[in-house]
């Protein structure tokens, strides 16, 4: 507990003008982040999850200050970022860095993968030649399990697996220690999530890379979390660690949000609670606790005042006024086919390490690691 | 006794010819869909689901650059079966949007961005049930009401821009359901929404096909949403049928190894925060469709492939049990 936190986020607000008039006497707000408070420990992942437009991306994009806050503080790693000018970010954003969400809308279609991964490094100014530059390049390639042949390929040319990992090689080769990751896995395949997610998690094992996660996904969600923050509306109604989360929601939102995650298991009684309705709009929120429209628990009282985000239990985080309610715990179902055996291996080709799944362990346990012998390298 | 097929397709195949030369997108598909069921295909991104679907639809892009074969039988509301693939255009027009409708991944891209939604739907029930204009609209607020559109007399006037992405995906639903088809085929019709909308439309469609009796052909890579609401589940790979089995079976005891991997690489819910070590991923990457593997396509990513047996030849679909097809030389070997 005494460690100070890379990133403390205060109050923290991020509104947009409507339209442009100015004459308007009246203008209208999108209120896309109105008033959170989170802070993050050195090497931890916190996802943040709620509905579209609930203002995900506008808090990883405020955290960066790649956008201005409208008011509250960011404090990176002890400084207060919050009013820095753009020469003033300059050292630090090579220690913060953005993995966009579309892996294709996000790399130049006629950069090759080495231009497109070496471009922070000529932003920044980054002191060697073309030599030094190459074998920069040519390690972050490799840390996310590309091979230096990928270098010259232009992105058309590469999987959608592969494109995230151009995506997350170049947010890496600052040797940043603090990632925003906005949904980076949402456009894969499942199979492709699978290897980026676990990719993520050994990046953050072997840097001690601090990740601010947002997905739509909640089992990818439970998978990679320490902790997770549920945004309603631009506000936070519930912050816990993820087992804690899932175990015991104590929101009504989350209850609803995780009820209707699907089940891979179709033996599973559901228990659905469906939402009524679309989020409201951020322009105009309800009064009051802002979910009251949706929620089956509301009662005047909600809509007195925005309840305040409180410590329900040690660590855990919630904004809603009732407690005399008893949440439902979703149903998840064990899926039966998957077992964990996987293994760890070395590629010979590259020396780095792998992980794969080893389907079904006891017939392949003879033969060398198929998957190492049959699989392109390139892939793991 | 289970009720003869609406949907019969039988060995459908399309190719496309594109710059870089032949493409099989899709390789001799078979399947039937009854009444009141719901047939649910999976498979990574370019397995050939939407030119599966979009064959069905007879929607694929005309001229020589595409070659589609095969057989398409369904039922018509007369009862009669039509020979889709070779029906005259404008008899298909009539087929369309009313023996069988769909509704498409990107709600955008098919609904017209400067008419009213309710003018929209309007227009496809006057032209397949032949209703007045204003007996038309009465049926458009009902369908509206129906997929859940709160105050849907005040959203006749909307355009689509002026609705939210759930919204626009529940209006396209409408207008598929305008005729009550009975078929409808629905390619990732919840893919780009929230879980609660997803939830939402998950619901609703059963609801109706409880009501209506509507066969229902949905396309999907979430194996959560395949095990929520489908009766038969199609698993497809580089453009063929690798696997196909009732939903249960499926998930209990999966054949090919390709469908042991994909059920695998899902995290499991109820394993959230317990970080149970990395999930057990599918090595490699989706095949080229212009330099498919030879042999089982799956075998270049697959742990359990033999050198000289995988690769010689394309692994017949072959019956393992009732209702269950699979395409790999050694299911019964691995299967325990
Ligand atoms: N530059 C901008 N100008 C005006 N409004 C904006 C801007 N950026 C975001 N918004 C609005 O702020 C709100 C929050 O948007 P944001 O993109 O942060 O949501 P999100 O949670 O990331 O959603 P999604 O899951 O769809 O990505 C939305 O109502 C959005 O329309
Ligand atoms: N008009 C076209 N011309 C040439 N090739 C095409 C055309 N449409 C599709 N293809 C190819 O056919 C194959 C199957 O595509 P299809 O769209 O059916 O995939 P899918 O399974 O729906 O994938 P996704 O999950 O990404 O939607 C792909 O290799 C695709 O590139
Ligand atoms: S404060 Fe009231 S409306 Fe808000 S979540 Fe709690 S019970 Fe529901
Ligand atoms: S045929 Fe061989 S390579 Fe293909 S799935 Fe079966 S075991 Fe794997
Ligand atoms: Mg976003
Ligand atoms: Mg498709």
């Amino acid at each position: 507990m005494t460690e100070r936190p890379i990133l403390e986020v205060r109050d923290l607000r991020k509104w947009f003008p409507l339209g442009s008039s100015l004459f308007s006497r009246h203008r209208q707000q999108v209120k896309a982040v109105d008033g959170i408070s989170f802070s993050m420990r050195r090497g931890e992942i916190l996802s943040l999850v709620g509905e579209s437009g609930s203002g995900k991306t506008t808090v990883g994009r405020t955290v960066l200050r790649l956008t201005a806050p409208t008011s509250g503080s960011i404090t990176f790693d002890g400084q207060d970022i919050t009013r820095l000018s753009r020469r003033q970010l300059r050292p630090l954003r090579r220690r913060m860095q953005l993995v966009f969400q579309d892996p294709f809308a996000s790399l130049n279609p006629r950069m090759t993968v080495e231009r497109i991964v070496s471009t922070p490094l000529i932003i920044h100014d980054e002191p060697g030649g073309i030599a030094a530059r190459r074998a920069k390049v040519e390690a972050a390639l490799q840390l996310v399990g590309l091979l230096p042949h990928h270098a010259t390929r232009y992105p058309h040319e590469l999987s959608g697996g592969q494109r995230q990992r151009v995506g997350i090689a170049r947010a890496l080769i600052l040797r940043p220690d603090f990632l925003v990751a906005d949904e980076p896995v949402s456009a894969l395949d499942v199979s492709i999530q699978a290897q980026v997610v676990n990719l993520l998690l050994e990046l953050k094992d072997l840097l001690g890379l601090t990740i601010l996660f947002v997905a739509h996904d909640l089992a990818v969600v439970g998978h990679i979390s320490d902790r997770i923050a549920v945004m309603y509306l631009g506000r936070l109604v519930e912050v816990a660690e993820t087992r804690v989360l899932f175990a015991r929601p104590r929101h009504p939102y989350t209850e609803a949000l995780l009820s209707a995650a699907p089940i891979p298991d179709p033996t599973v009684e559901r228990q659905r609670i469906i939402l009524a309705g679309d989020i409201p709009s951020p322009i105009d929120p309800p009064p009051g606790c802002a979910f009251s429209t949706r929620c089956r628990y509301a009662t005047e009282a909600c809509r007195a005042a925005v309840p305040p985000l409180r410590e329900v239990a040690p660590g855990h985080l919630s904004a809603c006024i009732r407690d005399d309610i008893a949440l439902q715990a979703p149903r998840h179902g064990a899926l039966t086919a998957p077992s964990k055996e996987t293994c760890r291996c070395r590629l010979r080709s590259t020396g780095y390490r792998v992980t794969i799944a080893c389907p079904r362990p006891s017939t392949s346990s003879s033969s060398a690691p198929a998957s190492s012998a049959s699989a392109p390298p390139t892939n793991w | 006794m289970t009720a003869a097929p609406v949907l019969q397709v039988e060995d459908l195949s399309v190719r496309f010819r594109t710059r870089g030369g032949e493409i099989a997108a899709v390789s001799g598909v078979s399947f039937a869909v009854r009444p009141g069921e719901t047939l649910a295909v999976v498979g990574e991104s370019g397995s050939g689901k939407s030119v599966t679907s979009l064959a069905l639809m007879r929607l694929l892009p005309p001229g020589a650059a595409v070659t589609v074969t095969g057989r398409v039988g369904l039922r018509g509301k007369d009862g009669r079966m039509l020979d889709v693939l070779t029906l005259p255009e404008p008899e298909m027009r009539g087929v369309r949007g009313d023996a069988i409708a769909m509704v498409f991944q990107e709600p955008m891209t098919s609904l017209n961005p400067v008419k009213p939604v309710g003018e929209q739907i309007a227009e496809a029930i006057r032209l397949h049930r032949g209703l007045d204009r204003r007996a038309a609209t009465e049926e458009v607020v009902r369908l509206l009401d129906l997929v859940g559109i709160p105050a849907p007399r005040q959203r006749l006037a909307s355009y689509p821009h002026h609705l939210s992405g759930g919204m626009r995906q529940r209006v396209m639903i409408a207008m598929a359901l305008s005729c009550e088809p009975a078929v409808l085929i629905a390619d990732e019709p919840t893919t780009a929404l929230d879980v609660t909308i997803q939830a939402q439309i998950l619901d609703l469609l059963r609801r109706l096909q409880e009501r209506t009796g509507m066969a229902v052909v949905f396309i999907t890579h979430n194996l959560g949403v395949v095990a929520e609401i489908a009766d038969r589940v199609m698993v497809m790979y580089g453009g063929r049928v690798v696997e196909q089995a009732d939903v249960r079976p499926l998930f209990a005891r999966p054949l090919m190894p390709y469908t042991v991997g994909l059920l695998r690489s899902v995290p499991r819910l109820d394993l959230a925060g317990r970080r149970a070590g990395p999930l057990p991923a599918i090595p490699g990457n989706v095949p080229d469709p212009l330099h498919m593997p030879e042999g089982c396509g799956f075998h270049p990513r697959c742990g359990d492939h033999v050198a000289g047996l995988c690769d010689a030849r394309l692994p017949e679909l072959e019956s393992a049990g009732e209702a269950r097809l699979v395409r790999c030389v050694r299911w019964r070997e691995l299967t325990p």
